[in-house]
């Protein structure tokens, strides 16, 4: 099976800042199919929809993975309301995952907001081989910069109102980061605005560049055609759906 | 441990629980999870003469005990589909279901025509689905159009043809009548209520057709009802659907007159909703002594 549903146990939470939470779930049959860029799909109690989260870290030693994400309404909120010892009812690994690429000897990482979770995995796939630029709206918002440089990458900080790091967009490191030369691949996830100028800016460069995509769900796994997106692939358009052609795609097949 | 096969329009199913059309796709999905032979019946998605990219997104949103939906029967056209699934389907030892629509009676009949030459079991037609501008919803609101539609691919098939009715009328048992009397074998129903929400914080709908079928545990009053209506206006067989989410919404549902249910969108939440219910449902035909789930179709006594 690529997928499972079952109940499983939280074993750490940390709260990170105003509106993101962190929850590490026991599940060694998840964990041990799962990869960077893929998501899980977690019900709420009481609610009809599951939710669609990125996968933050995994852990195959232990069977666990760690999810990342911000509070946005009342589902998220019951989730972040359970604590180390309660259970999530989980579905998962789903999805496409980023391409792993073990030669590659530069890369960067682009997170926007809360698409910066997911680039934690390749930060640590990576290494010191990877720069990340993470991008906040302000200082109050800025997650897993400590994280990203246990990880042996570099970190490059940005916020819109300049209250950490450097004021301004993620693209113009990225661009300047691209024009130094030897960027071999780009890797991002966030707003789809930013999404599209990071792809533009690699693509133009010709550097390889994969996006992860986010949209509202219903099934999480390929056969309710809810999630869906424009893509283009060879020459021709056609209607993909997030949730198992993506969320990770080429950023010269999404139709943006 | 009873009796679960039921018999629709001359078909027998091993039990009575079917996937709604649209949230089961053609069953690939859901084989990861648990065999597909261990369902009654499958209904495949909503199958139109051409290809369809369906709506734009965002194309769902949670509702209060449920959710509305906005896919706009996006579909890879009836040809794709007999030659890319539905000999697949046929092996899984399931009855199959094949969900139709068209713009008009004719690509209706069109589509049920391609059909004939195939294995498939039954066909559903949708004269009722609110998520498309043209045909869908329009046929199934008014006596004569969803009677015409009917008519049409009754003609044009000798498989057991199901019609799926719309609740978005004013007297479904009407448009019952008239299905019935157009030469429909069976009906199903409800389809999604036609439903609407914003966000407030943009002044936006969330859906970004504005507005979707309602579907869940919200709309499953609603659901007996029209099926308890409708059992006792026609003589034809009703499969019942709308909102069903555990065995005992699956039992109350064949009391109003089902002699089947299908599950829709119980299958977001808990993705082996279908294979639970059927558990389920043998569960509470043991504890309460019925031998023969047929027993309890239509029991209903009302006041």
């Amino acid at each position: 099976m690529k997928y499972t549903k079952s109940i499983y146990p939280i074993i750490r939470k940390q709260i990170l800042g105003k509106k993101f939470f962190l929850q590490e779930i026991l599940c060694h049959d998840i964990t041990e199919k799962a990869i960077p860029g893929q998501f899980v799909h977690i019900l709420p109690e009481g609610f009809t929809l599951r939710r669609p989260i990125s996968i933050c870290d995994i852990n195959k030693e232990k069977g666990s993975i760690t999810i990342v994400y911000e509070v946005k309404q009342e589902g998220t909120e019951w989730i972040a309301s359970r604590n180390v010892g309660d259970t999530l009812d989980v579905l998962g690994p789903l999805g496409r995952g980023f391409t792993m690429l073990p030669d590659a000897k530069k890369v960067v990482l682009v997170g926007g907001g809360i698409g910066n979770p997911p680039m934690l995995p390749l930060a640590k796939f990576y290494g010191e081989r990877a720069t990340v630029i993470s991008g906040f709206r302000n200082a109050e918002l800025v997650i897993l910069q400590d994280e990203f440089v246990k990880a042996g990458a570099d970190t490059i900080l940005c916020t819109d109102d300049g209250s950490a790091g450097t004021k301004g967009f993620v693209t113009e490191p990225l661009k300047r980061l691209i024009e130094d030369g030897r960027v071999d691949a780009v890797f991002a996830c966030g707003p789809k605005p930013m999404l599209k100028f990071v792809a533009a800016i690699a693509d133009e460069a010709d550097v390889f560049c994969e996006v992860s995509l986010e949209e509202r769900m219903g099934c999480g796994i390929g056969a309710c055609l809810v999630c869906a997106c424009k893509l283009n692939q060879n020459g021709e358009s056609r209607m993909g759906h997030v949730c198992k052609d993506g969320p990770v795609f080429s950023s010269k097949e999404v139709e943006w | 441990m009873a009796n679960l096969s039921v018999n629709v329009a001359g078909v027998d199913f091993k039990n009575p629980v079917i996937p709604a059309s649209g949230v089961f796709g053609y069953g690939r999905e859901y084989e990861e999870l648990f065999p597909l032979s261990a369902l009654g019946g499958i209904a495949t998605k909503g199958t139109t003469l051409h290809m369809r990219p369906g709506n734009p997104a965002p194309r769902i949103a949670e509702t209060p005990s449920g959710m509305i939906n906005s896919v706009g029967l996006q579909n890879p056209g009836i040809d794709a589909f007999i030659e890319k699934e539905l000999s697949n389907l046929l092996t899984k030892d399931t009855v199959i279901l094949s969900n139709i629509a068209g713009s008009t009676a004719e690509e209706c009949a069109t589509v049920a025509e391609k059909l004939e030459h195939t294995d498939v079991h039954m066909i559903e037609l949708n004269i009722s689905c609110p998520n498309v501008k043209q045909g869908g919803a329009a046929f199934g609101v008014h006596c004569e159009s969803a009677a015409a539609v009917t008519a049409a691919v009754r003609k044009a098939t000798t498989k057991p043809l199901v019609v799926k009715l719309s609740p978005n009328v004013t007297d479904i048992t009407e448009i019952a009548r008239a299905v019935e009397a157009a030469g429909a074998d069976a009906l199903s129903l409800i389809n999604t209520v036609l439903g609407m929400r914003i966000d407030i914080n943009t002044h936006r709908p969330i859906l970004k057709n504005n507005v979707g079928g309602m579907s869940g545990p919200a709309v499953f009053p609603l659901a007996v009802r029209m099926v308890w209506q409708v059992a006792n206006a026609v003589k034809i067989p009703v499969i019942g659907m709308g909102g069903i989410d555990s065995g005992k919404a699956a039992i109350e549902m064949m009391m109003a007159g089902a002699r089947a249910v299908q599950v829709g969108g119980a299958i977001f939440t808990d993705p082996y909703a279908p294979v639970r219910i059927i558990e389920e449902m043998n569960q509470w035909l043991d504890e309460h002594g019925v031998a023969d789930i047929n027993d309890i179709v239509g029991c209903v006594e009302p006041w």
